[in-house]
């Protein structure tokens, strides 16, 4: 399929294409086509170049040695999370604590700062939108410490019901963990009204950042948030980069999340303390690589702009739904593309979404099918599965067009 | 390889006109089980006479391939003794594992299941109603979930 002249509000996304190696490759004899960013974005040359690089030229322990290779790859480890910091708009770079992404840094939390700090009767509040490692890292803090957990339910549209929210937070509520963007439903949550509501009774806010983070211009100041957890391999970077975001009172007073090398200050037969934050939480041998190119996944993005990529998402999504609609799919989630993002679930002709995947495949186009790790938004509206089309910066409306194609092959193939 | 590998006619006229898709009355044996992956769920009803499965019968949803997976199993192993239909599970499961080049004679309708080895996560979805029949057999029943990884 050739790329037409796609100029998006800012994003000349026929050029950028070409950073992207693995947009060159053909699945059955077709150009891919691959709609499943969502569940890990592609990687630019840039990316991919960086983490080489770091193998080929400055490969050594970070925080280690005393010679000059270790202290490049201290330097360059140091001026990755120095970029996490500025991405979100952190006050330091201290605040930023590397991790392997989103699952890890919520798991922390629910470590460090939920078993240290909650007890019997308190109340963790979710969602009925949020990711599955948004629930049950908190279904095990709240069976260790008799926490019991509350979510918000969900309306018809696939936004949070916030009508019975004053019911919802109370004075037991110690944490909100919120998605910033639902993988599912693609809905982007009022976060800045959730977090006014849930310091107003002294709640701390978590915000899954999962798909928030790679889609959209993300302030942590002006949002308030007490965490923002970030997966680097959803926003160009390689796998198992990432890190969660804490405000410095929260990481000093939390306890130590995994023990080992690095993590300590000095360490004595019977106890040990703490190294500084964020050091605290990063033991042993951390993924210097893959943070070293989530650096270079960030230059790429803020070279883009937030602003432009955000543009763009929001067009594709509103053009991709109106296609979808056209075509007779049932989309779940808002559908005005100012409160959601790029990841559209829909459900067509009855086809199961099993079927549909494993059909689009065969035209080259790469889309998921499942429950997403969103088994209760799946139960909320009454489908076994869903299938997922989720868009990035590389993805144009031809592609989109193509998606709908290859539905409607599928469509006949069952229908015929 | 084409897409008629997999859906073959057999897997969509199964799917679509799936046989013996009904509760049998007075089934001593009956087992459920779904997938939570992908949603697909199977309930398997057995009427045993004489040592031989007389009326086998299923209830279900879920994809193309759990179902007429389920529909063809229905046809394939009515009217065996046990020993055959476990026979039958082995051969089936050997096929979807790659292990086992069907041949027609054996296999017959089911041949059209072997295109599913391709597609590695859908293997359980094809597998998923001899599971349940091969539980439902051994007597357990209720067996919820149990295919997940």
């Amino acid at each position: 399929m050739a790329v037409t002249e796609q100029r998006s509000a800012g994003l000349d996304v026929a050029r950028l294409r070409a950073d992207f190696p693995i947009l060159e490759r053909t699945v059955n004899g077709r150009p891919l086509v691959y709609l499943d960013s969502a569940a890990t974005s592609q990687k630019p040359r840039q990316v991919i170049d960086a983490e080489a690089d770091f193998y080929a030229n400055h490969n050594a322990n970070a925080h280690r040695g005393l010679y000059q290779l270790a202290e490049e790859a201290t330097e360059l480890y140091e001026a990755a999370r120095g970029d996490l910091a500025r991405f979100i708009g952190a006050p330091a770079p201290e605040t930023i604590v590397f991790t392997r992404g989103t699952t890890e840094s919520t798991n922390l939390v629910a470590h460090a700062w939920a078993r240290r700090f909650l007890t019997e009767g308190d109340e963790i509040l979710l969602t009925d939108m949020e990711h599955h490692s948004n629930i049950v890292p908190w279904q095990l803090a709240a069976r260790d410490t008799g926490a019991t957990l509350h979510y918000i339910p969900l309306t018809d549209d696939g936004l949070l019901d916030l009508s019975d929210l004053g019911s919802l937070l109370t004075e037991r509520t110690k944490l909100l963990a919120v998605t910033g963007m639902s993988n599912s439903l693609g809905t982007l949550p009022p976060l800045r009204q959730l977090t006014e509501a849930a310091h107003a009774i002294g709640a701390l806010v978590l915000v899954d950042g999962a798909q928030l983070v790679p889609h959209v211009p993300v302030d942590v100041v002006a949002l308030d948030v007490d965490f923002l957890t970030i997966s680097g391999h959803k926003m160009l970077g390689p796998t198992a980069s990432g890190g969660l975001y804490g405000k410095a009172e929260h990481l000093e007073a939390m306890d130590a999340f995994l023990g080992g090398g690095h993590m300590i200050e000095e360490v004595f037969h019977d106890h040990s303390t703490w190294n500084a934050v964020p050091y605290k939480f990063e033991a042993g041998t951390m993924n210097i690589a893959q943070e070293v190119g989530l650096g270079a996944a960030i230059d790429y993005l803020e070279a883009l702009g937030m602003d432009a990529v955000r543009a763009h998402e929001e067009e594709i999504t509103a053009y991709a739904i109106g296609r979808l609609t056209e075509a007779g799919a049932r989309v779940f989630g808002p559908t005005d593309t100012s409160i959601r993002g790029g990841a559209v679930s829909f459900w067509y002709r009855d086809v199961h979404p099993h079927d549909l995947a494993t059909i689009l495949n065969e035209e080259g186009v790469a889309i998921r099918a499942g429950h997403h790790c969103n088994q209760l938004v799946m139960r909320r509206f009454g489908v076994p599965a869903t299938a997922r089309a989720s868009f990035y910066v590389y993805n144009t409306n031809d592609e989109v067009d193509a998606l709908v194609e290859a539905l409607a092959k599928a469509g006949d193939m069952f229908d015929g | 390889m084409a897409l008629d590998d997999i859906y073959k006619e057999v897997i969509l006229d199964h799917y679509k006109s799936p046989r013996n898709k009904r509760e049998v009355p007075g089934a001593e044996l009956t087992c459920s089980k779904n997938n939570p992956l992908c949603g697909d769920e199977i309930t398997v009803f057995v009427h045993e006479e004489d040592g031989k499965l007389v009326e086998v019968g299923f209830l279900g949803q879920g994809c193309s391939i759990s179902q007429s997976s389920a529909s063809m199993m229905t046809e394939a192993v009515s009217g065996a003794t046990r020993e055959e239909a476990g026979e039958m599970i082995g051969r089936i499961r050997g096929m979807m594992a790659g292990e086992v080049e069907p041949d027609e004679d054996a296999f017959g309708e089911l041949v059209a299941l072997k295109g599913v080895v391709k597609y590695p996560v859908r293997i359980k979805c094809a597998v998923l109603p001899w599971d349940v029949l091969q539980e439902a057999l051994a007597g357990k029943g209720e067996a919820e979930g149990s295919a997940a990884h």
